[in-house]
């Protein structure tokens, strides 16, 4: 079956590993992931910091052409764009006039029919059901499942899993052999936008959360956004240095754990791009 | 005694927010990551501006509180009122630009979020290199960093080429038309 893809930014540049992995991911399953043609960036923290009307109006244009290519559904891997799409549909969706002003600046019919999924929606929905009977070699590990900040908040607009203690990775983890450890910093912010103009901060929050998976002995810690990803893996020199001691615990996304479970060859899953090296597994 | 509603009116008007929700009972601020950090908390921000006082309002545009807020929406998501607190601070950073009086302790953070829209402004795409570049040179930072370029160019995680949209115009065009001035 086909499915729109909305890849974004980082899954192009220093992300690129967790594009690799949906890519790779998709096709034991039958799914051909189809980039919408001409997407642009979603404008993601830069953008509604500092202006409303183009915070709305560059993630409108890319649900516009979603729509004038005919997609129903489209893939979001990025917890940001994810984010950033669903909150932009909502506003539009609550408010005519807006709406109207926005298509207006954009130059293109919009309608807000395209249905947003996360990565974890896509996989709950179309890959689920058949994982079990996929799995060659269980991820036979203990994880914490790092959930972050925009795949769950807002909730009153993105409506995904529980908004404290959401349980919808562990349970794919479960399924794939895992162990989901119980822990404190599962919604917790890593710093987010924050690593390059305060990466003092950055490594602060994201040593937090670091040092929580690993005290309670995590052997990965799996997330589902690039922003959570660099942050916890290439930002690992600053966290230790502001911990005081060298965590090696590595950070896998959820695409690149299941792809090894099913038995994807894990170069095409990206993990030798990982700063904290993949070495247990 | 006539009370002055003034400021928390406007806001409302621009946000919908109605900060006059705020019991204060501090959820919000015993969530925020960042309050420590922060000149002063979310909960106390939002009493700031319940005094409609003009001077607590410009203490608030000054702050680096509204810069240092992630938006990681913690705070709303434990509200009991619904007081949308990354909303408020949306709109706060935009009104202490307009007003030019951003904490000189928040500049590189809005030199971050600058570089961030003057690279895709002209390529509709955000170029990782562009983005970092025209960052240290705003703040000077120009050893920052420097040592992961030899590991991320290694891991192939560096882009040299801009991706471009091919419908440039389009995008230029909803610049022009929504933030005009990126500088």
């Amino acid at each position: 079956m086909k499915l729109g893809f909305y890849p974004g930014c980082s899954l192009q540049g220093t992300s690129r590993e967790y594009n690799e992995s949906v890519k790779a991911l998709a096709p034991f399953f039958d799914i051909e992931l189809i980039d919408i043609e001409d997407w642009n960036c979603c404008g993601a923290t830069a953008a509604h910091s500092v202006n409303k009307d183009l915070s709305l109006a560059l993630p409108t244009r890319i649900l516009a052409l979603a729509e004038k290519q005919g997609m129903k559904e489209i893939v979001v891997p990025c917890a940001s764009c994810f984010n950033r799409l669903s909150v932009t549909q909502y506003e539009l969706a609550e408010d005519k006039e807006l709406k109207k002003k926005i298509t207006d600046t954009i130059d293109m019919p919009y309608e807000g029919t395209v249905k947003i999924l996360n990565v974890v929606q896509f996989i709950d929905q179309y890959i689920k059901d058949k994982l079990t009977e996929k799995i060659v070699k269980p991820f036979n590990y203990k994880v914490a499942c790092y959930y972050g900040c925009l795949l769950v908040r807002p909730h009153k607009i993105l409506k995904f899993d529980r908004v404290e203690d959401p349980t919808s990775m562990d349970e794919l983890m479960k399924m794939i052999g895992s162990t989901p450890i119980e822990w404190g910093f599962k919604t917790e912010c890593c710093g987010a936008g924050l690593s390059v103009s305060r990466t003092d901060l950055v490594a602060k929050l994201s040593g937090n959360i670091v040092k929580d998976a690993a005290d309670r002995g995590a052997e990965s810690i799996i997330v589902a956004c690039p922003m959570c990803h660099s942050n916890l893996d290439m930002r690992r020199p600053e966290i230790n240095k502001y911990l005081k001691e060298d965590v090696t615990v590595p950070v896998i996304y959820l695409t690149q754990a299941i792809g090894l479970a099913v038995g994807a060859d894990p170069s095409k899953l990206g993990l030798q791009r990982h700063f904290v090296k993949v070495t247990t597994l | 005694m006539t009370t002055n509603h003034a400021i928390t009116s406007r806001i409302q008007q621009a946000t919908e927010v109605d900060v006059d929700l705020c019991y204060q009972c501090g959820k919000c601020t015993a969530g925020c990551v960042l309050a420590d950090d922060m000149e002063f908390p979310s909960s106390y921000l939002i009493r700031l501006l319940q005094t409609n006082k003009e001077e607590n309002y410009s203490k608030v545009l000054k702050s680096n509180t509204i810069w240092l807020c992630l938006n990681c929406e913690n705070c709303i998501g434990r509200c009991p009122k619904e007081v949308d607190i990354p909303r408020l601070m949306d709109y706060l950073r935009t009104e202490s630009i307009k007003r030019k009086c951003v904490s000189p302790k928040a500049k590189p953070i809005l030199s971050f979020h600058k570089s961030f829209l003057n690279s895709i402004r002209y390529t509709g795409k955000l170029n990782e290199i562009n983005l970092i570049a025209e960052f240290k040179l705003r703040t000077m930072r120009l050893w920052q960093d420097v040592k992961l370029v030899p590991s991320m160019l290694i891991k192939g995680k560096l882009k040299f080429l801009p991706e471009t949209v091919k419908n440039r115009k389009n995008i230029i065009r909803i610049f022009n038309r929504t933030i005009k001035n990126t500088k």
